[in-house]
């Protein structure tokens, strides 16, 4: 990995002693260990063998017992899983992004009455947790039938408060004279969004939707309310549904299950990293 | 893949964002308009764009509208109801179930539960995640490596972390027994034990999140003012009065943010406490967002999960409402 290739301006350390640096190369070696040694665990028991896991000392080199998720997967319904946990990620994420950029899109550029009033009012919905739309939510979704479907899955948390923010706060630095430009070229709304704004909006646009990936998919209490059959449960609540069919019985056949939920989302974010921290911390992370 | 949040600016943020899973929003920062215009409202001429206006927000409103604004509403009608949310109407009752949960010392149990469980939270994700980030600030070679190692947990659904963690905590054959044995000591029984499972729970979520805090301290560390330090350092201060007077303090809006966060992410805990504990043993992991869970969708108590719910939007309110001011006092200090 290409790391440190940007120098920072480094402080506060032109005096550092060689003991203080021995001193520091040991934290940050514990500090290593400490994240690298659960993550090392946890993919090498997904593929032990099972008199391997149930052994102290731990045995920490693996096997390749892949027997663990052909098991994982005979014990729950992982196809189901993975099959949901897709629609719904794409699902959602698509659709967050899009309404994100086309509100995006009006408030920057489009008149309207009282719009700065309409904006501060969806910024509001940021101050609204989860904890308080749980059971209305459910009660709405059911009411309109929704329950156990990819529609009540997705829908609620379609709507993009924060990426749209986001977006928006990117539109509004994009140099006008180009979209004047085409504008007097003749240009429309619609084309001058898809032709020159989303353009220039590519990396926002991308950390937005990666943003949404990692929230649709690893998302929990949501899918675990609105489904009831274990058919329609998403990769999360599959875990748990596997830990309690398996009981604690099966340590490998768990951490099998455990590394296809929790990969996806850590090869995305080894790809992503700077798109993600971009995103969480709120685009005040200027990368 | 670099993680090269090098170059970073962080601004706390104004009001916190509670429903993104605490992520902030950045200060807006003076617009430069793309495109000069006039104000006027008048319809009959602006039309089209009125109309495409509304073409491209509706959705999204509509969305936030039903599944934001209105369980808020409707939330707080509920909490002042009783209702099995199977069958029948939803019927009136007044205060009663506040009045039943503050009295309960089942509640009490839940309100402490849940200060417990914050509090560590905030301060370890505070002290650690600072921690972190001066190592991190270090030239020291391959601290990328391990700052995206430590990063890494922040993404993965908390059900895979928490179901790693609970095979690490199992006392026979996890890996937390290695911590134990060396002293002669017996593992405790973590997630089994009434006195144990708290900190199982403290433990595996710090784990999950503290790279994140780590990454945000990061970048505010690298965009401290460098004048101050070539100053203080020539008039002779230590590194450890330095940290304290001058890191510190400036470091105090990142702090409040990073506390803010910490207490939101507390709240959506949800896929840790059911892989975990499940909110046991007894009630020993029952914080007031899996109290809300259980009475509304284990014991089909609509009104007191709706009570439950709204006393968490207060404290929320409250928090951030702090937040806001107090940052924007320190803005005014600098």
């Amino acid at each position: 990995m290409s790391v440190d290739r940007q120098a920072s301006p480094e402080r506060r350390q032109g005096t550092s002693t060689s003991v203080q640096r021995v001193l520091l190369y040991a934290g940050l070696v514990a500090v290593g260990l400490l994240f690298i040694g659960p993550l090392y665990w946890l993919f090498s028991s997904a593929l032990k063998e099972p008199g391997d896991i149930y052994q102290y000392p731990p045995r920490w080199l693996p096997g390749w017992h892949v027997e663990n998720f052909a098991e994982a997967w005979r014990a729950a319904p992982f196809g189901d899983f993975f099959l949901n946990s897709l629609i719904v990620t794409a699902g959602g994420a698509a659709i967050k992004l899009v309404n994100a950029t086309l509100t995006a899109y009006a408030f920057v550029f489009l008149r309207f009455p009282f719009k700065n009033l309409i904006f501060l009012v969806m910024l509001g919905a940021l101050m609204v947790p989860n904890n308080v739309t749980l059971i209305v939510n459910y009660i709405t979704v059911s009411n309109l039938g929704w329950v156990n479907t990819y529609t009540g899955l997705i829908l609620p948390s379609a709507g993009s408060v924060f990426g749209m923010f986001l977006l928006r706060q990117y539109m509004m630095t994009l140099p006008g004279d180009v979209i004047e430009a085409a504008r007097v070229d003749g240009a429309g709304h619609l084309r001058i969004m898809w032709q020159v704004v989303l353009p220039m909006c590519r990396p926002m646009l991308v950390t937005v939707g990666i943003i949404a990936v990692v929230d649709m998919w690893n998302d929990f209490i949501w899918p675990l309310i609105v489904t009831n059959t274990v058919e329609m449960r998403t990769l999360p609540i599959g875990l748990l549904y596997l830990r309690t069919t398996e009981g604690y019985a099966n340590w490998g056949a768990i951490m099998a299950g455990t590394v296809m939920v929790g990969l996806p989302m850590l090869v995305l974010f080894l790809f992503a990293q700077r798109q993600i921290a971009r995103g969480l911390t709120g685009g005040a992370v200027k990368g | 893949m670099a993680s090269q949040t090098d170059s970073t600016v962080v601004r706390p943020p104004e009001p916190a964002a509670a429903r993104d899973g605490g992520r902030g929003a950045g200060r807006g920062g003076p617009a430069r308009r793309p495109v000069p215009r006039r104000r006027s409202h008048n319809w009959r001429r602006n039309r089209k764009e009125y109309l495409l206006f509304l073409v491209l927000v509706a959705p999204n409103l509509a969305i936030i509208g039903t599944f934001d604004y209105w369980p808020v509403i409707y939330n707080a009608w509920l909490s002042l109801t009783r209702w099995n949310m199977i069958s029948g109407v939803p019927r009136f009752v007044g205060l009663q179930n506040y009045e039943n949960l503050l009295t309960s010392p089942g509640f009490h149990e839940v309100l402490l539960n849940t200060l417990v469980f914050t509090a560590a939270i905030v301060i370890g994700s505070a002290v650690i995640g600072l921690a972190l980030a001066v190592l991190f600030n270090q030239k020291l070679r391959g601290r990328g490596i391990v700052r995206t190692a430590a990063f890494a947990p922040h993404i993965v659904s908390g059900a895979a972390v928490a179901t790693l963690w609970l095979f690490m905590f199992d006392p026979a054959y996890g890996l937390t027994r290695v911590v134990f044995d060396p002293f002669g000591m017996e593992s405790p029984r973590w997630v089994n034990d009434a006195d144990w499972a708290m900190v199982a729970l403290i433990i595996a979520y710090l784990w999950k999140g503290i790279g994140f805090i780590a990454i945000v301290y990061l970048a505010g560390l690298q965009n401290l003012p460098e004048e101050l330090y070539e100053a203080a350092r020539l008039d002779g201060a230590g590194s450890w009065t330095i940290f304290r007077r001058i890191t510190l303090p400036l470091l105090s809006p990142v702090t409040f943010f990073v506390m803010v966060v910490s207490i939101i992410g507390t709240f959506q805990a949800y896929d840790m406490i059911a892989v975990l504990t499940g909110g046991g043993p007894g009630s020993a992991t029952t914080t007031l967002s899996w109290f809300i869970y259980q009475q509304g969708f284990q014991a089909s108590d609509a009104g007191n999960a709706a009570a439950g719910a709204m006393l968490l939007f207060v404290i929320l309110l409250v928090v951030t409402g702090l937040q806001t001011k107090f940052v924007q006092r320190k803005v005014h200090y600098r």
